[in-house]
């Protein structure tokens, strides 16, 4: 990148690193910080909204979707979310490429499933076998977008259906003693007044999502730990002109680092919005405030 | 093969007791439901190990947090910041990078190097950490009165803390501490996911589900199973779990003792 950087065998230390660290490998682990950022900013809404639609669900007075809300929060916490992962990838997978052969190939005579093998017509493949590299792996990030949404929205169901049943039940008496219809109280009542209660468990939930993302990794993506194994194993001087030991120790002492930085600085973040909801409210941490002006 | 053959060549594959071979086509449900269940032991080693142990550090280092000497405290609240904002994932790949590189120059750090005690070791740490943050907000609210009484009574120094103290923080923090408990054994599940290799294949729950379904392209075997075992082991904890509760709260009148709800407040 810079321009002594020509033959990196006669530099002192601190140049030799200023190159080393500007490598076009190295500009792709940066890259890989970008896409772990865009990963929280899809799914964080993503999952927000999963959440939503899994608390209504589980409120709902038809029993079947009733049950279909509950079990999908209930199943989640009993099962560790990295089997979801590893599970969700595979089948999202094969539930899309199972829908595309039912629409373009319905005359297909043979089973899908022959052996230890899933066959689909070549029509229904996804992404398309002739697709350029670029959309294999726009898809394989969607996918995984998709499965974070999916889990954690399990996890925002729960905080929010909490968060429902927080709300004063006076409230909702009130808008029913007006005439409101279920519906009223839902959307001019009920949704506006939960985010104060929801907030502790969704800003918890943020949390969990940023210590998530390196999980990525296991689904396939080359985000910040493929690349940290990948450039930091040993390297001799015959395949590239910045032969180094075994550095993967220093590469993700580096990651723990970016981390600690993203989970304090989120948590400084979000200490400030929980002081601004509070400002005024009728809690204690609202009184504490008063008091203190 | 009868479903008791496989039971007896692979029920206890994961700790290295029979079969060598894995099975390699033409899977049966009996030989995934017994695989699966085999590399539960890891898991069931993983969290009993790390809990107990961790333990012990987790009420330490909520004592040291709430210290007044800095030369105390800060270490203690550096210790669970850093194991508490960084993912585990990443806890597990450093350590095992950081010990492989270790061994090279003192060969006494050979056997953290393998999952049974590096992984261990990394869990501990982190659900000392975890569970340090918990026991260190139950210190906190402990009811001013009850130590005022101790103080009344004459009580000080150990026999305070053992008396009077730490039985309060426990029932405070209670709660909390199963779900972190169910937490740290989800947990274990990374192990073998982390850089930590899986010596002849002896690998956890998860380890096996996958290869089923790698080798069979079909998730929907493997992992229901796999969650099945797992929902069974967190009800069993939350059972033993809730015994711990009742002793616990046994000196409490009927009507005030509380049921062990079990929050989903998520950690990690």
């Amino acid at each position: 990148m810079f321009s002594f950087c020509t033959d990196p065998a006669t530099l002192d230390t601190a140049a030799w690193l200023a190159c080393y660290l500007t490598t076009g490998k190295h500009m792709s682990i940066y890259v890989s910080v970008g896409t772990v950022l865009m990963l929280l900013a899809i799914t964080a809404p993503l999952a927000l909204a999963f959440g939503f639609g899994g608390a209504v669900a589980a409120r709902a007075r038809f029993w079947p979707l009733r049950a279909l809300g509950r079990l999908y929060i209930a199943i989640v916490r009993g099962v560790p979310d990295i089997a979801f992962f590893l599970f969700f990838v595979i089948a999202l997978d094969q539930f899309f490429e199972w829908l595309r052969h039912q629409v373009k190939c319905p005359d297909w005579a043979e089973p899908i499933r022959q052996g230890n093998d899933f066959v689909v017509c070549a029509a229904a493949k996804l992404p398309l076998g002739n697709a350029p590299q670029w959309v294999h792996e726009t898809y394989g990030f969607s996918l995984a977008v998709l499965t974070f949404a999916i889990v954690f929205g399990a996890f925002a169901a729960n905080v929010l259906f909490g968060a429902m049943r927080a709300v004063p039940r006076a409230q909702l008496e009130t808008a029913e003693a007006y005439g409101f219809s279920r519906r009223q109280c839902f959307c001019r009542i009920l949704v506006p007044q939960m985010w104060v209660y929801a907030l502790p468990g969704l800003s918890n939930l943020w949390m969990v999502l940023i210590k998530a993302t390196p999980l990525l990794f296991l689904l396939g993506i080359e985000d910040i730990v493929y690349w940290a194994r990948e450039l930091g194993g040993a390297k001799t001087a015959r395949f590239t002109d910045y032969p180094h030991p075994d550095w993967r120790m220093w590469y993700f002492l580096a990651l723990l680092v970016f981390y600690l930085i993203f989970t304090r600085l989120s948590e400084i973040v979000l200490a400030r919005i929980m002081a601004r909801l509070t400002h005024g409210q009728a809690t204690l941490a609202g009184e504490a405030q008063r008091k203190a002006a | 093969m009868s479903c008791w053959e496989t039971i007896a060549d692979y029920a206890l594959r994961s700790i290295g007791i029979g079969e060598r071979l894995l099975p390699r086509e033409g899977f049966t449900l009996c030989q995934q439901v017994t695989l699966i269940g085999s590399g539960l032991i890891w898991n069931i080693y993983f969290g009993t190990l790390a809990l107990l142990s961790g333990f012990v550090l987790a009420t330490a280092v909520a004592m040291g947090k709430a210290a007044d000497n800095p030369l105390i405290r800060k270490p203690s609240e550096w210790f669970i910041f850093v194991f508490r904002g960084s993912p585990l994932f990443i806890q597990f790949f450093f350590a095992y990078f950081a010990f492989l590189s270790l061994k090279q120059v003192f060969p006494v750090f050979q056997p953290l190097t393998s999952a049974w005690a590096g992984a261990l070791l990394v869990l501990f740490l982190n659900t000392a950490a975890y569970s340090g943050e918990i026991f260190y907000g139950a210190l906190q609210s402990i009811p001013r009165g009850d130590l005022e009484a101790a103080d009344a009574y004459g009580f000080s120094g150990w026999t305070k803390f053992r008396k009077i103290t730490w039985p309060t923080m426990l029932r405070l923090a209670w709660p909390a501490y199963t779900n972190e408990a169910i937490f740290l054994f989800h947990a274990t599940t990374l192990v073998f996911f982390s850089g930590f290799p899986a010596w002849q294949q002896r690998g956890d729950a998860l380890y096996y589900a996958s290869y089923f379904a790698d080798k069979t392209f079909n998730p929907f075997v493997p992992y229901p199973i796999l969650a099945g075992y797992f929902i069974l082991l967190t009800l069993g904890l939350i059972g033993l779990f809730g015994v711990a509760n009742r002793r616990l709260n046994r000196h409490l009148p009927a009507q005030s003792r509380q049921g062990l709800r079990v929050r989903p407040v998520l950690m990690r």
